[in-house]
């Protein structure tokens, strides 16, 4: 299996772990993963998606173009890049007035939109192409010791009908996911609850953003945590260094790790 | 000739999302579902369903509520509609309007400027060019930082569109 990876701004300007630990861990499943070269910001759904829907959209559109060349389907490690790029790709599928509408704008730059690809979120391809069997058989080093918060983001899920990944009220995708690899997937408090960074509100008003997430932060230590694992960037970014602003702007330390899944399946299968 | 009603406004701005995504509105009962579910009503002004009865009730000081900027796009309220109102695609096309009506907060502008200037809304920094060479990843990622004929791609698409304009981005002064 042949896959490109969309790799959007927060995995490589902030957190190269994760690119690394994606392109590992599906390599170790014989799936080849193909940086796509000359893409931009996806464009942040809930930022670019409410200032202009047309340069969203148009955006959007390019960056999925530059994987179209590449003839296979694309995948994010980021729940914005999964919202955006597979929002836009839906819409640009079953809409063929705004494609062509698109397709003008792209013009401009010598690009089209085909159609031809799916976009993907890497936790699909874990679940769906390598399953929890394969995942649980190639465990070398049991994850334990871990009790895993698992935080799924918005935009992995919802909105449901164009995602496809079933009822949004009570996933278990990546529970099953962190618990093939010998972690614990613990309950908590409001646990499909928003990590508070999207939709702008992280840039634009980070007092109440970081109110959610040291909502989050509670309810998981409550509930005896020991780290959190997400499936996305920008609510890794939110949980992460959210915790250092949490501290300056409410005077609570907090401490808790937090891991993407791809980094505690790397550990599991034992990947250097 | 009559003017044109905020709920024609709205669908024009969110018509690209679909313009029975937009219409959906009509359906809404104002049951309160979509505040109930809200996470941010918790902590902030936002009522979503007061957001769709000035729509409905055609009062475009809507577009001027602060609250309007303190959804989340979780999609919530979305899901658990009873109605089926697509309550995210309809808060993002009442965004859209305020945008054009220049109500955009700065940090905001800031962000549409950072991706024309670099291609992305959170660009490398110093520190993280050093862990991707410590990791054995390429110093510099393959996206338009790497790449100036893309970024130049990215800013040829803004400068159709129109954002720049819109933002009042000055390119001269790349802010």
């Amino acid at each position: 299996m042949k896959l490109s990876y969309f790799l959007g701004c927060i995995t490589p300007n902030r957190y190269p772990e994760i690119e690394l630990s994606v392109v590992k861990t599906l390599n170790a499943f014989n799936i080849d993963v193909i940086p796509l070269e000359g893409t931009s910001c996806c464009p942040a759904p809930g930022v670019f998606g409410s200032f202009d829907l047309t340069t969203w959209l148009a955006l959007a559109a390019r960056n999925i173009c530059i994987a179209e060349r590449k003839g296979v389907d694309v995948i994010t490690s980021c729940n914005g890049c999964y919202g955006s790029l597979q929002e836009a790709n839906h819409i640009l599928k079953t809409q063929r007035d705004v494609r062509e509408q698109v397709n003008k704008i792209l013009s401009e730059i010598g690009m089209e939109f085909k159609g031809t690809i799916a976009v993907k979120h890497v936790i699909e391809i874990l679940y769906d192409n390598i399953g929890i069997k394969r995942i649980k058989d190639n465990t070398k080093n049991p994850q334990s010791k871990l009790k895993a918060a698992v935080h799924y983001g918005c935009h992995f899920l919802k909105p449901s009908e164009i995602r496809g990944h079933g009822n949004s009220e009570n996933p278990t995708i990546l529970d099953e996911l962190v618990e093939a690899t010998g972690a614990k997937s613990i309950f908590y408090e409001e646990k499909n609850m928003c990590c508070g960074a999207g939709g702008g509100l992280r840039s634009r008003d980070p007092k109440v953003s970081l109110q959610y997430t040291k909502e989050k932060l509670t309810n998981m230590l409550k509930a005896g945590a020991s780290c959190v694992v997400t499936p996305c960037a920008f609510c890794h970014l939110q949980f992460d260094r959210g915790q250092v602003d949490i501290g300056k702007v409410f005077g609570e330390q907090f401490r808790l790790p937090v891991l993407y899944y791809n980094q505690i399946l790397q550990k599991a299968l034992d990947i250097k | 000739m009559t003017s044109k009603t905020l709920m024609d406004e709205v669908k024009e701005a969110g018509k690209i999302l679909g313009v029975d995504n937009i219409e959906s509105l009509r359906a809404c009962v104002q049951c309160g579902k979509c505040t109930g579910s809200c996470p941010s009503g918790r902590l902030t002004a936002l009522r979503t369903r007061k957001l769709f009865l000035k729509v409905q009730l055609d009062m475009k000081d809507v577009i001027s509520e602060d609250a309007l900027w303190y959804c989340t796009t979780c999609y919530t309220c979305y899901e658990r509609c009873p109605r089926g109102v697509k309550t995210t695609d309809i808060i993002r096309a009442i965004r859209n309007i305020a945008v054009k009506e220049g109500l955009m907060s700065d940090s905001h502008r800031k962000v549409v400027g950072y991706v024309l200037k670099t291609g992305h809304a959170v660009p490398i920094n110093t520190a993280t060019m050093k862990l991707r060479e410590k990791l054995g990843l390429e110093k510099i990622p393959p996206t338009t930082h790497k790449h100036r004929e893309a970024l130049e791609s990215v800013q040829k698409i803004v400068r159709k569109t129109g954002l720049d304009k819109l933002i009042g981005f000055d390119w001269e002064e790349a802010k």
